[in-house]
């Protein structure tokens, strides 16, 4: 096709509306996205009877039609548009990671990106017609099952955006499942950053958040009993690991808990509940969280993916997709959306939440990673992480700057206290190529280290730190 | 071909592994420093299988797939067009991707840039003044547009207006995410052409109205020609209008929203911008607003300083936040890329070869199924099930034949205005020649169904499997691998 | 043609009523099971649970479509039928011995301002 020649532009004028036959075809045929001829846009208007392009919008008034040009560049080749990207690339820092905060610098095998770029994949919707979606559908299923398998709980949906919108959900489903009690009490050592989503959301629905102070470290579990005492909590939020890093004992909570008519909901890092243990053990009716953790690319914040497992008791106040196993007419095995009739295209305004998608391709990130990690793997970068936490913490102790902050059991993350300039330290960290850790206030300094963190990287990190 | 149908857990054995790790150097003892009682019981059965067996398991379900690379994928209100390759490359350069989220502004200035631009574009696509890229899909987009609504209107002392007005032929989400942002839904109704009802509509417009959620074109492919007049109204009342940006694409480069009143709108960047639908998600949703309501918009947002730096700013009047980070950031990349390449020349020509193209095959099945609605139509249209109501055909059969052709279905069912409902929406990345075949097929279908309906009532019946028990999965499900297992006992 | 018995009351809704004493047994009509075809759910209230008439009570599933279950009377939960919980399908087999919920009703003449047998025939042909 000749791409730009003798295609003459319009800008239909009121005058030229009475000449329809006239008016030229007002389309540069020259973006490889868009594949039409001219020859082919006449013989279509031929076939519609119209003369233009411009008469399929004569029904929309006359003074919201834009004739202006958008003001964003002119079109890019390949070519340039790398050229651009690399620039912008090129302005960023790629750094040696300390730090967590709820997004962990670990590695995934070269193969899970491989797999994830199969375009059958990729460019697939939604699996509405089940005949030809079987591999979207197997897969959410080997994750849903890969998932109950880390938090030990029953069902799993086909996952959410995130972990904090996963735990607003659940929030959401302690209350549906408790019909009349409004009231959803969460633990102010979750994540801040979940927490305001949580926040969030129940501001806007009416659900009343109650914070439970933090103790030492950990929730004030004393707190959430007294709370309870009063009869109107419809479920509590509870995380493991914390956001501080501890690794908090919740025995007997899931008794109290149940013994006044809630439900428990853990935030669990999943990458660490192949060692951790599970919300399942801990009683939990619910765990939900970030599966980030597994394995997926830091990518400035996003795709994650969001969680949430249940017991079957909750199943049917679960949001989002769900995939089971079924047979086809000729009794083959086959995976099928499922429980459809709960959810916001069936159930509209009745729907316990809105959500229509899932993080799909992201649940297919972490079944790779899964798979490929498996058992024994996956316990192995929780080893490794935790050791080189352990290492670093041991050093900045034993350098006499730094103390515990809680003296808590932690896996990856835990919490220092210093009198050091450590806004001075991280700035010199950054300049050396190092993300250093994360600044709580009061002295208080968090870091995060994954298996991808060697101990020359360490003991580079804390003489850097400790030189001052 | 055979058929492949194993689970990746039914090729798992003990000792085999998939990975490799360093060894520990820190001479330390593992999990020792964690006390028993924090530790698992049972370990975590996840499959134990080499590289290649993953490799091929994979590979074999991705064979099982229908997407937009294998062809065309007619599903009506969402927008399935190409997903250009090079998008794929630049979002997951290390560049960008392994940017933490909570890195120094700083030493991210690229990626915030990249952000902050994309604002922009968006904004004056949209016609709005502002944008925030945080929400993660459609409908988070528009509970994230809802509670702007309503922190608008809490923040003035107005606390009485707590109801939304959404079409009855608007998408289920719609109500949905109504709800969930703790407004209560007041139905008006449509006229028959899909078009809300101005004069059902007036008696509704109260002191109690949040707003109005509406789609134009509407749910039916057709424009809401009176819709200065609805905005006028709406706004007259004290309330605001919401936009689904669900149907923006066909009007790329005629019509931006912000220009017909609207006052908060989301994207869908999966449907209009060209990003992956990923099999269901990530997508997403970002929300644009009038400049009165640029400071209710969610934190954190992404700003550009007076000495040309980006950070990214926690407002007071904001919210609250409805996203850990910054929202789908990949995908934003992608977006971004799709823009870029199109450019200002091109983007203009998007709306009108999708609405050229919808209205082409509406033109040429009409012979054969029931257009309920005449004139011409937008992006997407819809059929009422086969013009010959005695052959027993219905549109799931038609969708399901379809399959056995090598195409993907119309949505099917929706909207809930007719019985038979087909929507099919092509987009402007098909040729007509694609659109020829899928048209001599749907008249091959609705001939079958006069001659031999038989096989289309039967249909698929080439797909690799057939039609699902879906009720037994519904009564007892069975969502997980352990539960299979146990079924079979 | 569903069938409609005609010792019951109906609500518009589709729920049946049979009233004796101050119990009130309640189900839902053949025509709704038919609309709704294979149910694979039914949500049910509690043993105590109030309810009023004209409000939720429950739910019933299909595949691909829910209904919510209104009850046409006022009072308190006193039976819920839990062979339901395994056998949601019963309903399709028989809406009307498989009932749903017993209520003892707190306003016995609420059942008047419910359609007699020839009335609800009317809604269900429309």
């Amino acid at each position: 096709m000749d791409m730009s020649t003798d295609v003459e532009l319009y800008q239909l004028n009121n005058l030229m509306k009475s000449k329809l036959h006239l008016v030229k075809l007002n389309l540069i045929m020259s973006d490889k996205f868009m594949p039409h001829t001219e020859s082919e846009i006449r013989e279509m208007l031929n076939k519609i009877g119209v003369a233009s392009i411009d008469e399929l919008y004569g029904d929309v008034p006359e003074e919201v039609i834009y004739r202006e040009e958008y003001d964003i560049p002119s079109a890019m080749s390949e070519i340039e548009l790398r050229r651009h990207i690399n620039d912008l690339g090129s302005k960023n820092k790629t750094l040696t990671i300390f730090a967590g905060g709820g997004a962990y610098d670990h590695y995934a095998p070269s193969t899970v990106a491989h797999l994830l770029s199969r375009s059958e994949f990729y460019t697939a919707y939604t699996p509405y017609q089940p005949e030809i979606s079987q591999g979207t559908l197997q897969y959410i299923f080997e994750y849903q099952s890969m998932i109950s398998e880390l938090t030990g709980m029953e069902a799993t949906n086909a996952s959410m955006y995130d972990g904090a919108t996963a735990a607003a959900e659940a929030m959401f489903m302690m209350v549906a499942s408790a019909k009349k009690k409004n009231r959803i009490l969460i633990s102010s050592t979750v994540s801040d950053r979940v927490i305001r989503v949580v926040e969030t959301y129940a501001k806007f629905h009416g659900v009343n958040l109650t914070l439970i102070p933090e103790k030492e470290g950990i929730t004030d579990l004393e707190e959430i009993s007294t709370e309870l005492s009063k009869g109107d909590v419809a479920g509590v939020i509870v995380p493991t690991p914390n956001k501080y890093g501890i690794i908090e004992d919740f025995t007997g909570l899931a008794d109290t808990i149940h013994s006044s008519k809630g439900a428990l909901a853990i935030f669990a890092d999943p990458s660490t509940l192949a060692v951790l243990r599970t919300p399942s053990e801990w009683g939990a009716d619910i765990a939900c969280g970030d599966g980030q953790s597994l394995g997926m690319p830091l990518a400035f914040g996003g795709p994650y993916l969001g969680y949430i497992s249940c017991s079957k008791s909750m199943l049917r106040k679960m949001p989002g997709r769900v995939v089971g196993a079924t047979t086809d007419a000729d009794g083959k095995r086959a995976y099928v959306l499922t429980l459809q009739a709960r959810e916001q295209h069936i159930r509209r305004e009745k729907a316990t939440s809105n959500i229509c998608s899932n993080q799909s391709l992201m649940a297919l990130y972490a079944t790779i990673y899964m798979s490929l990690l498996g058992k024994e793997g996956l316990k192995e970068v929780n080893v490794l992480s935790c050791d080189g936490a352990h290492y670093l913490y041991h050093r900045l102790i034993e350098s006499g700057k730094f103390s515990p902050a809680f003296d808590k059991p932690f896996l990856k993350e835990f919490v220092v206290k210093t009198e050091l300039d450590m806004e001075k330290i991280n700035s010199k960290l950054l300049e050396n190529g190092i993300m250093g850790g994360i600044l709580l206030g009061n002295g208080m300094v968090e870091f995060a280290v994954t298996e991808k963190r060697t101990k020359e990287e360490i003991d580079r990190l804390v003489n850097l730190i400790v030189e001052g | 071909m055979k058929t492949y149908d194993k689970l990746i857990f039914e090729l798992s054995k003990p000792g085999r592994k998939g990975y490799s790790l360093p060894k520990n150097g820190y001479g330390t003892n593992g999990l020792s420093a964690i006390p028993d009682t924090l530790l698992r019981e049972t370990p975590a059965d996840l499959p134990e299988v080499s590289e290649l067996e993953v490799v091929r398991h994979f590979t074999n379900l991705s064979s099982k797939n229908f997407g937009v690379d294998t062809g065309f994928y007619p599903l009506g209100s969402c927008t399935m067009k190409y997903n250009p390759k090079i998008n794929e490359e630049i979002a997951a350069l290390p560049a960008f991707n392994n940017i933490h989220p909570l890195q120094d502004a700083e030493t991210a200035q690229g990626s915030l840039e990249l952000y902050w631009n994309l604002q922009k574009m968006l904004s004056n696509i949209a016609g709005l003044a502002e944008f925030t890229l945080n929400p993660y899909a459609g409908a988070h987009g528009e509970l994230t547009g809802l509670m702007v609504m309503r922190q608008y209107h809490i923040s003035r002392g107005d606390h009485k207006r707590t109801k939304v007005i959404v079409p009855n032929s608007a998408h289920g989400t719609n109500p949905a995410s109504a709800m969930v942002a703790g407004l209560e839904v007041i139905e008006v109704k449509s006229k028959p052409n899909g078009s809300i009802d101005v004069e059902d509509l007036k008696p509704l417009l109260d002191d109690t109205i949040a707003g109005i959620m509406m789609t134009n074109p509407n749910t039916l492919g057709m424009f809401e020609t009176e819709i200065l007049d609805i905005a006028k109204l709406v706004h007259e009342a004290g309330g605001l209008l919401y936009y689904d940006g669900a149907n923006l694409n066909p009007l790329l480069g005629k019509v931006r929203p912000g220009d017909m009143g609207f006052d908060i709108m989301h994207i869908n960047l999966h449907k209009t911008f060209s990003t992956p639908h990923g099999g269901g998600g990530p997508g997403s949703g970002p929300v644009g607003v009038a400049s009165h309501l640029v400071k209710y918009l969610p934190n954190p947002r992404v700003k550009k300083n007076v000495d040309g730096k980006f950070y990214v700013d926690f407002g007071e009047d904001s919210l609250g936040n409805i996203s850990t980070f910054l929202g789908n950031f990949g995908v934003m990349m992608k977006a971004y890329a799709y823009i870029l390449t199109l450019g200002k020349e091109n983007i203009k020509n998007v709306g009108p070869l999708a609405t050229l193209n919808a209205n082409y095959i509406k033109e040429s099945l009409k012979d054969d199924y029931l257009l309920p609605i005449e004139g011409v139509c937008k992006h997407e249209f819809v059929f009422d099930g086969l013009k010959d109501k005695s052959t027993g055909v219905t549109t799931l059969n038609v969708a399901k034949r379809l399959l056995d052709y090598g195409f993907h279905a119309p949505t099917i069912y929706f909207p809930l205005l007719f019985h038979e409902s087909m929507m099919i929406e092509p987009t402007e990345t098909e040729s007509k020649d694609t659109l020829d075949e899928f048209i001599d097929v749907m008249h091959k279908v609705a001939k079958e169904a006069r001659e031999t309906p038989d096989e289309v009532i039967n249909a698929p019946l080439t797909t690799i499997v057939r039609k699902l028990d879906e009720t037994t999965a519904a009564k007892n499900p069975i969502l997980n691998y352990k539960a299979l297992k146990a079924n079979k006992k | 043609m569903s069938k409609i018995l005609e010792d019951l009351r109906y609500a518009d809704s589709h729920e049946w009523v049979k009233l004796e004493g101050d119990i009130a047994t309640i189900g839902i009509s053949d025509y709704a099971q038919h609309a709704l075809g294979n149910i694979v759910y039914v949500d049910m209230p509690e043993v105590g649970d109030e309810v009023s008439q004209g409000e939720d009570f429950g739910a019933v599933e299909s595949v691909k479509a829910a209904s919510d279950l209104i009850s046409p009377v006022s009072g308190e939960v006193i039976e819920i039928n839990e062979a339901l919980e395994d056998e949601p399908e019963l309903v399709n087999q028989d809406p009307y011995s498989n009932w749903i919920m017993k209520v003892k009703v707190s306003d016995a003449s609420e059942i008047d301002s419910l359609l007699d047998a020839a009335a609800y025939a009317k809604i269900c042909e429309e």
